[in-house]
């Protein structure tokens, strides 16, 4: 068992697509790791708290010892330190692009996603219009590529893929189907879970939507 | 090898990109923005955001001003804004994300609210500032002894930030607080390279009340 001091350990949460990130990155580069499961929000460990301070979330990659935080710079961070299967491209421009693709699946997405189960009626459909315009742009960008990388699954790949099992909860709570308004985006997401690193990351749909449900009666969302 | 910077004289993340270029010595094409009637040539290269900044380098558009500063750093290597240890590097744009999505967001809250919810945005933004100035203990700048690539997505703090509190009549930064960032206030506007690279501190209120003005209307619209 790696201890804080030595190796990589991750501090996550199995349904947290922001931990799966780094799952992901983990596994395309063969790094070996020890996945610590955390008790959000009921317990966070002493070592959450201690490694990430300042927001106390996961995921948290420790690193020999050392703190990385934030899903997208600890995918950025990995793909630093271990150079196989480079994720982000080597070109300065093709980098470029590939961040502010992955920067905007950070600032739509999730608070788009969010809303579709914890809101209802004018907010929701508000919402869901949201949603699509995004997924629209993102299915506009990735066009007749296999990957968002082109032939090598990379940096985008790896911030949106793990929404994709989040799409039937998405679907059912505010009534739309994703296939039929991106289809070349679902068929991408078809094309990822192909790929090990993804398939071992990411947890059925529908176990997704019992978490949902789950967080909506917490919460009162009926 | 042409680059050109489309930008708007009083925005603070159109500047970083600006003390970005000239700290790697980058001659550039200086193009001012009507942000009230954009250039069709803005909306042509930044479809989705419609905002400056936009890099223009070799006829290829970057967006997003933490984007264009790391494209930047990729492209030119003299003078790196980066640190080269991936380790440092992760914590950079730790801080840097840290500054936009905790400090700049509580604060832009604060600007275009009123009463109750602008008195929580003030609280909220002077509580975002303690952890910034733990990082700043002992330090002259965030990356050390030359200003880097958090002193460049923080800067506006030591320019724009009085402007703020003037519009609003608040107080966020406390010196009796805040004495390590407030130093660094005084140290980063010393820098030549960003003192010679200011909007005229007299235009700026007049800009800013306007700004706010407009902005609380079109709430008021909705």
């Amino acid at each position: 068992m790696a201890t804080a001091e030595k190796g990589v350990v991750l501090l996550d949460l199995w349904v947290s697509m922001f931990g799966q990130r780094c799952r992901i990155a983990l596994a395309e580069k063969g790094v070996e790791y020890e996945f610590r499961e955390e008790n959000i929000p009921e317990h966070k460990s002493p070592l959450l708290l201690k490694m990430n301070p300042i927001h106390k979330k996961i995921p948290v990659l420790i690193h020999d010892g050392k703190p990385v935080c934030e899903s997208l710079i600890i995918v950025q961070y990995i793909d630093e330190v271990w150079t196989n299967n480079p994720l982000l491209p080597s070109d300065p421009y093709e980098r470029a692009e590939a961040r502010f693709w992955a920067d905007l699946v950070d600032k739509k997405i999730y608070d788009c996603g969010s809303r579709l189960w914890k809101l209802k009626g004018e907010a929701q459909q508000e919402a869901k219009k949201e949603m699509i315009e995004v997924l629209k742009l993102l299915e506009d960008e990735l066009g007749d590529k296999k990957y968002f990388g082109g032939e090598i699954f990379g940096f985008v790949d790896v911030a949106l893929v793990p929404f994709t099992a989040w799409f039937y909860s998405y679907e059912t709570c505010a009534n739309f189907s994703i296939e039929e308004e991106c289809p070349k985006l679902v068929a991408w997401g078809k094309r990822c879970m192909e790929r090990e690193s993804v398939a071992k990351s990411l947890h059925d749909p529908h176990k997704v939507y019992e978490f949902v449900c789950f967080l909506k009666k917490k919460f009162g969302v009926e | 090898m042409e680059v050109k910077l489309f930008g708007a004289w009083s925005s603070p993340f159109v500047r970083r990109v600006e003390w970005a270029l000239k700290i790697k010595g980058i001659k550039y094409e200086y193009i001012e923005e009507d942000l009230y009637n954009k250039s069709p040539s803005l909306l042509t290269y930044s479809p989705i955001n419609k905002q400056v900044p936009v890099l223009l380098h070799d006829g290829k558009p970057i967006i997003e001003s933490m984007v264009i500063i790391e494209y930047i750093d990729d492209t030119w290597k003299q003078k790196p804004l980066l640190p080269i240890d991936p380790y440092q590097r992760s914590m950079a744009r730790f801080w840097s994300q840290y500054v936009e999505d905790k400090f700049y967001e509580s604060v832009k809250r604060a600007f275009f609210t009123e009463g109750e919810e602008q008195k929580a945005a003030v609280e909220s933004a002077v509580e975002a500032l303690k952890p910034l100035e733990q990082e700043l203990k002992g330090k002259k700048f965030f990356c050390g002894e030359e200003i880097g690539f958090v002193d460049l997505v923080a800067g506006w703090i030591a320019h724009w930030l009085e402007v703020v509190e003037e519009v609003l009549c608040i107080k966020v930064v406390d010196p009796e607080n805040f004495p390590s960032l407030c130093a660094w206030m005084k140290n980063f506007v010393e820098v030549p390279v960003i003192k010679e690279n200011l909007p005229a501190r007299d235009q700026m209120p007049g800009f800013y009340r306007m700004l706010r003005q407009s902005g609380l209307a079109s709430c008021d619209g909705k």
